[in-house]
């Protein structure tokens, strides 16, 4: 670590206007409470909302997992773990269950999180209703008087053009029985991860400035109807390199002449399931790295 | 009919700056009438329509309506919830530019469910059922109500958006220029269809426009509006076919003879 930055690079007044911030997200489950965000060295959209979260909740003793997509090992995921391990030399990690902070950029990983655990979200656009009523001053209004007749618009706007509801990602949740949030770009198959999740789950935008929370155990229901449930999805294949059948599954194009596999998204969890000896139909027996 | 009227409005002002927008405008309005209210461009009756269905703020006066549940209420000291309510299941607002009171973006079933959904309508068949039915009552074919009113003439996307206001059985309808841009066999179709929609629902309606005939066709009383006062109110047939104000004289006397 350089002595030229400050702890988590962040100065402390800042991190405590973040802190206050995330105490009032934690108090009003779901609200999105305005923050002054900070310009962070690195493009907004590259998620720094979550990395300004993240360097307000982190202490010397934690041990930080950064995942984009699922994964541990590409290039957002890399650069963010590296510049926490820079500015604030905190140990990072690739295990779920061992860390103490995850920033995740789109998934939350298979394996339940526990209570001593934080998971914080990068978020790029914060107003589930934004893409249906522009108005800021319109939308702020819509969520204090709990009008959230419009997000049943969109759903139904997607059954009648395709006979089902085909948000497939970024699904809204109303919190609590209150609030109606954006679960940050997420595939609705982590949304019943949401609800009653033992960890503290912050959410994070940057360039929207805001910071919301869904506290540890609070209800986070997937908005439907009643006759078109909320569908999770599932896929016909299972992994092909662990072989499991109840994590996501991200599609890998592996020929010219389109053949596929289909593997899971969340690589800790793979890593995982092929060192306890489960192998997929084009997996290999596991080896550790560099052996 | 009841003892109290649906709509009392009494000593209705509302001023830009030093200019007068509609000033000291009372009047009563019982359930299943229809009143009309006429004046030249300039004259205060937009703004006066806004003011009665709580787009803008009055400077002075009071609006005091007939709610279900708990009787006369005066709209402009409600909390805002509960205005806003009032606003998407008793009341309904047709602009005379259908864009500004239809979701462009999203279907015509959409835009008739989306009041529904608003008061929490949360099952799809029923809210297309919904739909459909108000589709044929506004003369829409079924075969439309997934295409976005983009598609639509602009006699549809009227009627279109009639059917989305009335989709909640609203009992008190504010309609601004209805027939504003139509041409004229369209306008005759519009006019038949909401005359048949107010007789039939027994609907109380306030009617803007500048169109003589409009008025006389659907509101039993009238106001004439100038310059933001009320210069002359009373029984529609009265007051077209002898005017005493003046200006309403001029009004009558304005209207093109084919």
């Amino acid at each position: 670590m350089t002595v030229a930055y400050n702890f988590a690079y962040l100065d402390e007044q800042t991190k405590r206007m973040i802190r206050r911030a995330l105490l009032k997200a934690v108090a009003v489950p779901g609200y999105q409470v305005p923050f002054a965000s900070r310009e962070m060295p690195m493009p907004f959209g590259w998620g720094t909302g979550g990395v300004q979260v993240t360097a307000a909740c982190l202490v010397p003793a934690d041990r930080l997992k950064v995942i984009d997509q699922g994964a541990d090992d590409t290039t957002n995921a890399v650069s963010i773990r590296r510049f926490f391990e820079k500015t604030a030399g905190v140990a990072t990690t690739e295990e779920t269950q061992q860390a103490t902070i995850i920033q995740t950029r789109h998934r939350i990983p298979e394996q339940p999180l526990t209570g001593d655990q934080i998971l914080v979200y990068q978020v790029p656009i914060p107003e589930p209703l934004r893409f249906l009523e522009p108005r800021e001053t319109e939308t702020r209004k819509m969520h204090a008087l709990e009008e959230y007749g419009l997000m049943h618009v969109k759903l139904y706007e997607d059954i009648a053009r395709h006979g089902h509801i085909a948000t497939t990602y970024a699904y809204p949740v109303k919190v609590e029985g209150r609030y109606v949030m954006d679960p940050s770009p997420i595939p609705k198959f982590d949304n019943p991860k949401l609800g009653g999740c033992a960890a503290l789950q912050l959410f994070g935008a940057g360039r929207e400035q805001r910071i919301y929370a869904i506290p540890p155990y609070t209800k986070a229901v997937s908005l439907d109807f009643e006759d078109h449930p909320f569908d999770p999805g599932t896929w016909d294949d299972d992994c092909a390199l662990c072989g499991a059948s109840d994590s996501y599954l991200d599609e890998v194009i592996i020929d010219d002449a389109g053949g596929r596999m289909y593997v899971c998204s969340d690589t800790a969890h793979c890593r995982g399931r092929r060192r306890a000896g489960h192998v997929g139909a084009s997996g290999a027996p596991y080896e550790e790295e560099g052996a | 009919m009841s003892e109290v009227p649906l709509l009392q409005v009494s000593g209705l002002s509302k001023s830009y700056g030093g200019r007068i927008g509609c000033a000291g405008v009372s009047f009563d309005l019982w359930p299943g009438e229809v009143l009309g209210v006429v004046g030249e461009s300039g004259s205060g009756k937009t703004t006066l329509l806004n003011c009665l269905a709580g787009l803008l703020a009055p400077d002075a006066g009071r609006v005091v309506y007939d709610t279900r549940a708990g009787g006369p209420r005066d709209t402009l000291a409600m909390a805002e919830p509960e205005r806003r309510m009032l606003m998407r299941t008793d009341w309904a607002l047709v602009h005379q530019n259908p864009r500004d009171g239809l979701r462009m973006g999203v279907s015509a079933g959409a835009n008739v469910g989306e009041r529904l959904m608003a008061v929490g309508a949360r099952h799809y068949g029923r809210i297309r059922g919904a739909a459909l039915d108000w589709l044929e009552r506004v003369e829409i074919a079924a075969d439309r109500i997934d295409d976005r009113p983009s598609a639509f003439s602009s006699g549809m996307q009227q009627r279109l958006q009639i059917a989305r206001n009335l989709v909640t059985g609203p009992r008190l309808v504010f309609m601004d220029e209805p027939t504003g841009g139509l041409d004229v066999s369209v306008q005759a179709r519009l006019l038949d269809l909401i005359r048949g929609l107010v007789r039939e629902l027994g609907l109380s309606a306030v009617i803007v426009t500048h169109d003589l005939a409009v008025v006389r066709l659907l509101a039993g009383r009238l106001l004439v509006m100038k310059e933001g006062y009320v210069i002359e109110a009373g029984l529609t047939d009265q007051v077209l076919d002898d005017p005493q104000h003046p200006y309403t004289q001029l009004l009558v006397s304005s209207v093109l003879q084919v």
